[in-house]
């Protein structure tokens, strides 16, 4: 009421606050389209490896050669596509890695939950000395343990089967350490009182835990199949023939220099980025979130 | 409650407890924990082409390695490529992060595609690299008119590589950074405004003392990350020209693969475990601080 009359002063002092506030977000505003712009420029320079496979793999072999820089094709050859499936049984090679890597999620995932239920809801003798022996796991590095791995998968007679490249990935330590993680944000009385209505374990992990935590499912396959999908250095030894060979495998095997292959090669290198490509957008939310909570958690 | 419960299904329970834990112990039983002795045993023998210890030979094999100058060329270009692929994955995932910290337009698709190289095979884009990086045909040497052989040169071969293992290994660095950046409590930085800091003084004082703990994270990931690159060297460079981009994992391959000296190829997977395992034990230790 009685502050409805300004002074001179604060009149002014306003008019000043008005206008630092439109330049302020001017200066916001410019500062915004400066970061865009600069962000634009290097997305390109991260995106390029790929876009320069996408653009190549449309070109024809004869283009390939020109030694003028051009990135973009004359003419798409979309046909380059429907032959890398002429030139290599690629088709077969997908269908391998999907097999593979959704049976290693599969597998990841009830082993995971499994292990980490039991480490988490259920008290016993020796479960710290266990979880240290999972996570020592991390500490051996999959190149350490290849040779014996390998010559073990041979004595089996293994070698070239779906098993060999499954079997060995049927459970991991991150994923455990996920499922944890996860679980430690869980209300133990869900627990408690579940039990107290006399479920059994098998029943609360089912019914109860495992739909309560879907973030956890989605972090650990997301997780679990791209590492999959992009195994090399395994599945390289212990496959042999087309049947088997997953399409990391089969696309570096269309690797040589002459420009027919070359263009062919890059649409079966784009082919088979794609699905782990598409799994990753999809399921980034959810990916991002279950690795940051068992690393950067202040 | 529990003193009503009789004995017998207390111990049911206990059991039923490790029950849970058996697929996973299986697996890690028979393809890590036994493989894992089996190869120490192993680096104690001379073998035969198929990989069954022929002559026990105590610690000929760790001796050879030390003193051939094949291994200790693999240990010095293995400290290179490392500290290459630091210094590439970890500046683009910084610069990435820091380009990401304030809101404008789009920046949840620059977010994505940022992350990206981290869902990447490291087979798949060495394929793409092969090409970009030929000599004659490859659009780095078209675009910067050089003549380059990135590839087959010993100059420059390694450098290649550890640019593209860099470039892969900064989708995940950017997420730990981004992490890292948004924990920063946004106070620090108006109160130091409010002080008159410029912002080379704010990224100096405030960004880079609150980042110290996740950057020493980052680098440890980093190293044990760039000590298992297989895939990117077999495809581009197969240890080469010479021996210059024959990494430690990369030898292993060949004694073993290549060479069939399995015991030898046994003793180097040992000394890459306890590099491996000493560097795995620093960040374990480092993450228990952070959590407490």
């Amino acid at each position: 009421m009685a502050l409805n009359i300004q002074t001179t002063e604060e009149l002014a002092f306003q008019e000043e606050a008005v206008k630092f506030n439109r330049r302020y977000k001017l200066k916001k505003n410019g500062k915004k389209a400066a970061l865009l712009a600069v962000n634009l420029a290097v997305v390109l320079v991260v995106l390029f490896p790929l876009l320069y496979a996408l653009f190549m793999s449309l070109k024809t072999p004869g283009e390939i050669y020109s030694s003028e820089l051009d990135l973009f094709p004359e003419i798409l050859q979309f046909s380059n596509y429907t032959d890398a499936f002429k030139a290599a049984p690629l088709g077969q090679y997908i269908w391998n890695s999907f097999i593979v890597a959704g049976l290693i999620t599969l597998g990841q995932l009830v082993t995971g939950a499994f292990a980490a239920f039991s480490f988490h809801f259920t008290q016993y003798k020796g479960k710290e000395i266990l979880f240290s022996l999972v996570m020592a796991t991390m500490m051996v590095p999959g190149e350490a343990t290849i040779i014996s791995n390998y010559l073990q998968v041979s004595r089996w007679g293994w070698l070239d089967s779906y098993k060999v490249l499954i079997v060995p990935y049927l459970t991991s330590a991150t994923t455990i350490f996920l499922f944890r993680q996860f679980y430690k944000n869980f209300p133990m009385s869900l627990y408690e009182s579940a039990k107290i209505d006399g479920a059994s374990n098998i029943r609360f992990l089912f019914q109860i835990l495992l739909p309560l935590t879907k973030p956890a499912i989605g972090a650990v396959a997301v997780n679990a199949f791209i590492n999959a999908w992009n195994m090399y250095m395994w599945p390289l030894l212990v496959t042999g023939s087309d049947s088997y060979r997953t399409v990391q495998i089969g696309v570096s095997m269309m690797n040589s220099i002459d420009s027919q292959s070359i263009v062919l090669m890059l649409a079966g290198v784009v082919i088979c980025l794609i699905p782990s490509l598409l799994i990753f957008v999809f399921g980034q939310k959810s990916l991002v979130r279950g690795l940051m909570s068992g690393s950067v958690k202040g | 409650m529990a003193s009503n419960t009789p004995r017998i299904k207390k111990n049911k329970f206990t059991i039923e407890s490790y029950m849970y834990l058996i697929p996973a112990f299986l697996v890690f039983g028979l393809f890590t924990f036994w493989p894992f002795i089996r190869t120490i045993y192993r680096s104690l023998f001379l073998t035969d082409n198929r990989g069954l210890e022929a002559v026990f030979v105590g610690f000929k094999n760790y001796m050879d390695l030390f003193t051939s100058s094949s291994f200790q060329n693999s240990l010095w270009v293995t400290g290179q490529y490392v500290v290459l692929v630091l210094l590439f994955g970890i500046t683009f995932g910084f610069a990435t992060a820091m380009l990401c910290n304030s809101k404008f337009p789009g920046l949840r698709w620059f977010s994505t595609i940022y992350a990206m190289p981290m869902a990447i095979a490291s087979s798949g884009i060495a394929l793409v690299f092969n090409i970009m990086l030929n000599q004659n045909i490859g659009i780095l040497n078209q675009l910067l008119g050089t003549d380059v052989a990135w590839l087959a040169d010993p100059k420059w071969a390694l450098l290649s590589v550890a640019f593209l293992t860099g470039w892969l290994n900064s989708g995940i660095n950017f997420l730990y950074f981004s992490a890292g950046l948004s924990n920063i409590d946004q106070s620090l930085y108006e109160s130091a405004s409010v002080d008159g800091a410029d912002g080379w003084n704010k990224f100096k004082y405030i960004t880079m003392p609150s980042l110290k703990a996740i950057i020493f994270f980052v680098v440890v990931v980093n190293i044990i990350n760039a000590f298992q690159s297989f895939g990117q060297i077999k495809i581009l460079t197969k240890g080469g020209p010479g021996e210059s981009t024959n990494v430690i994992v990369y030898d292993i391959y060949r004694n073993a693969f290549e060479n069939f000296r399995f015991g030898l190829a046994s003793a180097e997977s040992v000394i890459l475990f306890v590099i491996i395992g000493i560097l795995t034990v620093f960040m374990f230790k480092f993450q228990g601080k952070r959590e407490k």
